[in-house]
């Protein structure tokens, strides 16, 4: 059993389709999770919270990926299908609190899939800028109505979130949260990870590729597009619901434009159409402003400006992120730890 | 009718100001074909350069206009040799990526030296407004007026006759080509940056001068300028203008008479409604060159 192969010695199809290399990538994964299953019991309050905003940024950022990595689509709209997600959530708890939690997971990310489709209807004529702009304009229209749809959305002040139940049991310490929002972490990337196995994620693939000739070739773009639309929204809808649950209060002010950059750089940074690139990218984009702090803090001592610089200093950092990777390593963080992996495989010989 | 008319006028003011803000992204769009997210804030940066040098140094309008010109032009040729000139052949996203995260640096360095509190902007023009028959005009509206009328004239003068605005053209049309006629792309691309950085901080003087203080607010122009290069088409200098006054009149009218069926902000928001509906109807804008895709 080989650790890992030191070259391509796939002899069948299901060997080369096969999401994991070897047995030893697989124990490696499943020891990874056993690790993850145990933080809850020594992380404090603030790392608990990291690791959920964690988790909830992996659900969007693959959500992103699926929409704008694969198939090509550019979205500045997922703040947006992420507020639907946490409005749906935040008016069901509200209006039927007998409703599982589940369900109300699930129904979240279907009226964010139905929002999504609906904004999505306009990439049947456009790509590219013009569909990056169409997005932009769905964002700020359902900014506008969650401000103004007092009814349900309460307004610029927000609404309270009922925290998940199940009957009478009722989810409600950051530990039973943590572990809903990784197992559904877990179900939803690897969902992602089949997906692109399938004849539906090689559609979405080769409408990226050239979607003219992937019309040539029989793929129906339009149905894809919108189906890309709606598995791409239905994932950051759960992430809004999730969110929303982990907040227990929204507003607005929780979804601006710049959230939806945020997750586009997560994407960009982590690598374009790579799942692994997205779950990198959520980390390194969530725990950026975390590691900033605890070193403005440490170094506030002899620096006490640094404090106040807190807030452009992370801002600055973010872009720059962007900017070095796009320029230096435009494949992302997938794309490097590929580099790694190929260079350990023959290491000390590898000419 | 006076209620109305004041909605046109207030409409046709805004909109020079967004018609000016379009200018700088049309004319980076038709020779590099990027749309430069970062322009509102290449606007926040020319205002608050002008306001040190008005406030702090003392120095003469006309002075501070030519040093805030001078520095726009800097910033913009540093901006594309650094961040833009590798990007040439990335796909959209990266670009559009790359100046949204140009668009944060920046804010961030504005926030890191001036902070986010409004600083008041010395008052250039007389607070006194003008009277245009029953309605009152602020006298910075119409300068702003004044100055995209000047740019237009300059601008389309510029594009038709000059040497560097027929090779701009070129660069624009098929930079292959371009290249093979003895133009320099790199040249073009530069000192389309540096055009559209210099126009968008004479948007920054005028806007720090009509409201009076400069926040990070400014920079929000910047996107809800979009919708007006889309309506007039990305690659028309005339387009930007009519497509800048339309959106300064809907967006008024809109306000006007809407916000007390929907409860305010459907001035925010109505750009973007007509931005979906012209996508809808007529991708490529009313001036804008309709682009044919083959394999």
């Amino acid at each position: 059993m080989a650790t890992i192969s030191c070259g391509d010695f796939k002899t069948s199809y299901a060997k080369d389709m096969a999401i994991f290399d070897s047995a030893f990538a697989r124990w490696c994964l499943a020891l990874f999770l056993l690790a993850l299953l145990t933080v809850p019991l020594y992380a404090s309050s603030y790392w608990m919270d990291v690791t959920a905003r964690v988790g909830i940024a992996i659900i969007g950022a693959v959500g992103l990926n699926i929409l704008t990595g694969f198939t090509g689509q550019i979205s500045l709209g997922n703040a947006a299908f992420m507020a639907v997600g946490a409005y749906t959530t935040a008016y069901l708890g509200g209006h039927l609190p007998q409703m599982p939690f589940i369900a109300v997971i699930l129904l979240s990310g279907l009226v964010a899939a139905v929002v999504g489709m609906v904004f999505g209807v306009p990439s049947l004529r456009l790509k590219g800028l013009y569909l990056a702009m169409a997005t932009l304009a769905a964002h700020f229209i359902i900014e506008f109505v969650a401000a103004h749809w007092d009814s349900v959305t309460g307004g610029v002040a927000g609404v309270s979130v009922a925290p998940a139940s199940f009957f009478k049991y009722s989810l409600d310490t950051d530990r039973q949260l943590f572990y809903l929002i990784f197992g559904l972490m877990f179900f939803m990337v690897f969902f992602a990870k089949n997906l692109f196995r399938t004849k539906v994620g090689k559609a979405f693939v080769a409408i990226r590729d050239q979607d003219i000739s992937a019309e040539v070739m029989g793929v129906n773009i339009f149905k894809y597009k919108l189906m890309s639309f709606g598995i791409s929204s239905f994932y950051v809808g759960v992430a809004g619901s999730l969110l929303a649950y982990q907040a227990k209060y929204i507003s607005p002010e929780n979804f601006p434009i710049t959230l939806a950059i945020d997750y586009l750089g997560m994407i960009i940074i982590g690598g374009l159409g790579s799942i692994l690139g997205s779950i990198l990218g959520a980390i390194f984009i969530t725990c950026l402003p975390e590691l900033l702090r605890l070193g403005a803090s440490s170094l506030s001592g002899t620096f006490p400006s640094l404090v106040g610089l807190f807030a452009s200093l992370k801002l600055g950092v973010f872009g720059l992120a962007i900017v070095l990777f796009l320029i230096f390593e435009p494949d992302g963080m997938a794309e490097r730890w590929r580099k790694i992996k190929t260079y350990w495989r023959l290491y000390p010989f590898s000419y | 009718m006076d209620f109305f008319l004041q909605l046109v006028v207030n409409g046709v003011v805004v909109g020079s100001i967004y018609a000016l803000v379009a200018m700088g992204f049309v004319i980076i769009y038709k020779s590099t074909s990027v749309l430069n997210f970062a322009q509102g804030e290449f606007l926040l940066v020319g205002a608050y350069i002008s306001l040190v040098l008005l406030a702090r140094y003392k120095i003469p309008f006309y002075a501070t206009i030519l040093i805030t010109l001078l520095f726009a032009v800097v910033l913009g040729l540093l901006i594309e040799r650094l961040i833009l000139r590798p990007m040439i052949g990335e796909p959209v996203i990266s670009v559009i990526m790359v100046t949204l995260g140009l668009s944060s640096i920046l804010r961030a360095i504005v926030q890191g030296i001036w902070g986010t509190d409004t600083q008041p902007y010395p008052e250039i023009f007389p607070s006194q407004p003008v009277m245009l028959g029953p309605v009152p005009i602020s006298r910075a509206y119409l300068w702003s007026l004044g100055c995209v009328v000047v740019l237009l004239i300059l601008f389309t003068l510029f594009f038709k006759y000059s040497r560097y605005g027929i090779a701009m053209r070129a660069t624009a049309f098929s930079q292959q080509v371009a290249l093979s006629m003895g133009i320099s792309v790199r040249l073009m691309f530069a000192l389309a940056w540096a055009i559209a950085a210099m126009v968008s901080a004479v948007g920054g003087i005028l806007l720090g001068a009509v409201r009076t203080g400069v926040d990070q607010s400014l920079a929000l122009i910047g996107l809800k300028s979009i919708p007006v290069v889309i309506l007039g088409g990305l690659d028309s200098i005339p387009g930007a203008i009519i497509g800048g006054l339309l959106i300064g009149v809907l967006e008024n009218l809109a306000g006007g008479y809407l916000d007390t069926m929907f409860g305010g902000g459907v001035k925010e928001v109505a750009p973007f409604v007509i931005l979906v509906a012209i996508l809808m109807i007529k991708p490529y804008g009313l001036f804008g060159k309709v682009h044919i895709e083959r394999v």
